[in-house]
């Protein structure tokens, strides 16, 4: 799974942090989303699927299947 | 979907049960989920009921928060200096103005920074609990605990003191007011202007280390791109004080009584407070304090569900229906706090999605099991239809809460 953020979109509602804190958190300058984790391990693949559902402004996007990166 | 022009519908606002939304949403919900609506001041608009659409709608940037183009759904029609969103009152601004002031105060509300202040609020709470015990029963909850905690907290955030609460309490709750004469509405809120406006010149002065103040310092910086005028922070200040201590306060107030009707549900969140993150998100959903909706006007034609909204047009969504929508939420109509957190709609949804919302998050997940647990033995002290409802607040929940418990 690949976590990606639109941070333009993004209002600093908190969904994201509320729902999973151990991949999201939001900047000291701004209050918006700060992916700390796109890469999440398989037991937080659920959390991140309902921050995605949760943020108001479909700022989260996972890819369930990303390509494996070019060496 | 039927084919025939049924005549407008007018907002429901009569209920039958005191915690549950206007019966009509459900038909409405069920047969006609996009349907016309009459407004107070003669024109006609929309109300959407479907979870689905009033999600939809609010994410939908080609529908605006303007306030002076929408007609209000509830009350008597407003006149136009009673509509216009003043600079810096955010909540009825569209992007990109919008968006700057958001982006300006949103790193105040982080879900790190509140949680920070969660030792404040238990301090805060303990102690009106501790002026409850002294004074024993009974006593009404709004004014001695579930009015001052929010706004005491507020108040510290802001930097607003907390001795003025007795004056900007009233001209909010006036503010709020469904039956307010247009005269009463804008004496009220031009007090809060001057007020507020005094208090910006006054942390020019004098500044602290609150929200105000440092707003003000970030944007006196060097560097600082086209700060805002004292005439904005004054808006900012404004918006956040009045939104941030009725809602709260209300739904304090509304979901102990809701608690206090389901007993079953208040044992097992007294005897499990870990349940707390969970039953407030319920509480939120089945209690919809923010009874008359969302507002939005049509910048351009568009269509949802398969009816035409135009250009001009104003739209409702029903944030408490939506969120008794059964497709969404099974079994809608029951309060269980253990429901699987999904998403409510009581915060709305979208750009304007609540600033304030894990502050409020905070607050009510400490105040409710702390409440429960001081006074296992809680309970009304009148018979229910003595409870004064807030049918005529755009802010739901109760006018008093007088409760008594076994000392
Ligand atoms: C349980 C309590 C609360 C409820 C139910 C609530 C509900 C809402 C709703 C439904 C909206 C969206 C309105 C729209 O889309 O037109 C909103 C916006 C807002 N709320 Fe809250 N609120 C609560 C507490 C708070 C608190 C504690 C604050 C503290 C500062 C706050 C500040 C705001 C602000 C500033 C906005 C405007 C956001 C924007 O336009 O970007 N609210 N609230
Ligand atoms: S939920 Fe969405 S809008 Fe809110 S902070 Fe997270 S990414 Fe931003």
């Amino acid at each position: 799974m690949k976590i990606v953020a639109d941070h333009d979109r993004c209002r600093g509602a908190g969904q994201c942090v509320f729902s999973a804190p151990d991949l999201f958190d939001q900047s000291d300058e701004d209050g918006t989303v700060i992916v700390l984790d796109d890469h999440p391990p398989p037991e937080s693949h659920a959390r991140a699927r309902r921050a995605a559902r949760l943020c108001p402004n479909s700022v989260i996007r996972i890819i369930e299947n990303p390509e494996p990166a070019h060496p | 979907m039927s084919t025939t022009e049924s005549s407008p519908v007018v907002l429901p606002t009569h209920r039958t049960c005191p915690f549950d939304p206007p019966q009509e949403y459900a038909l409405l919900r069920e047969h006609e989920p996009v349907a016309r609506l009459a407004f107070p001041d003669g024109k006609t608009g929309w109300l959407l009921t479907r979870h689905e659409d009033v999600r939809a709608l609010l994410a939908d940037e080609r529908f605006s928060s303007d306030r002076a183009r929408a007609s209000s759904p509830v009350g008597r029609p407003l006149r136009p200096e009673e509509m216009e969103a003043r600079p810096g009152m955010f909540l009825s601004k569209d992007p990109p103005e919008h968006t700057r002031y958001r982006r300006m105060v949103t790193r105040y509300f982080t879900v790190r920074r509140m949680r920070a202040l969660a030792p404040r609020i238990e301090e805060i709470v303990t102690d009106r609990l501790d002026a409850m015990e002294r004074s024993g029963p009974p006593v009404d909850l709004v004014r001695t605990f579930t009015l001052p905690i929010p706004s005491l907290v507020i108040c510290e955030l802001l930097g607003v003191p907390y001795a003025d609460r007795d004056r900007f309490q009233r001209w909010t709750s006036t503010m709020l007011r469904l039956d307010v004469s247009a005269g009463e509405m804008l004496a009220a809120r031009d007090a809060l202007y001057a007020y507020m406006g005094d208090l910006v010149s006054a942390k020019r002065e004098h500044p602290d280390d609150a929200l105000l103040s440092s707003l003000i310092a970030a944007n006196a910086a060097e560097g600082a791109q086209a700060p805002l005028t004292d005439e904005e922070l004054t808006g900012i200040g404004l918006l956040l004080l009045v939104a941030g201590h009725e809602t709260t306060a209300n739904m304090l107030a509304l979901g102990t009584y809701a608690l206090l009707s389901h007993p079953a549900q208040s044992r097992m969140l007294r005897e499990h407070p870990e349940l707390a993150e969970r039953a407030v998100e319920e509480l939120l959903r089945y209690l919809s304090i923010a009874q008359f909706g969302a507002v939005r006007v049509a910048l351009e034609d568009v269509e949802i569900a398969g009816r035409r909204i135009r250009a001009g047009e104003t739209v409702v969504a029903a944030l408490a229906a939506a969120n008794r929508d059964p497709e969404q939420f099974p079994g809608p109509d029951e309060l269980d706090l253990t429901r699987e957190p999904s998403h409510h709609v009581a915060f709305g949804h979208g750009v304007h999605q609540c600033l304030g919302q894990q502050l409020a998050r905070v607050e009510m997940q400490i105040a409710l099991p702390a409440l429960l647990r001081r006074f296992p033995t809680l309970r009304l002290a009148v018979p229910p239809e003595r409870i004064p409802m807030r049918d005529d607040m755009f802010i739901y929940g109760v006018h008093e809460l007088p409760l008594t418990w076994e000392e």
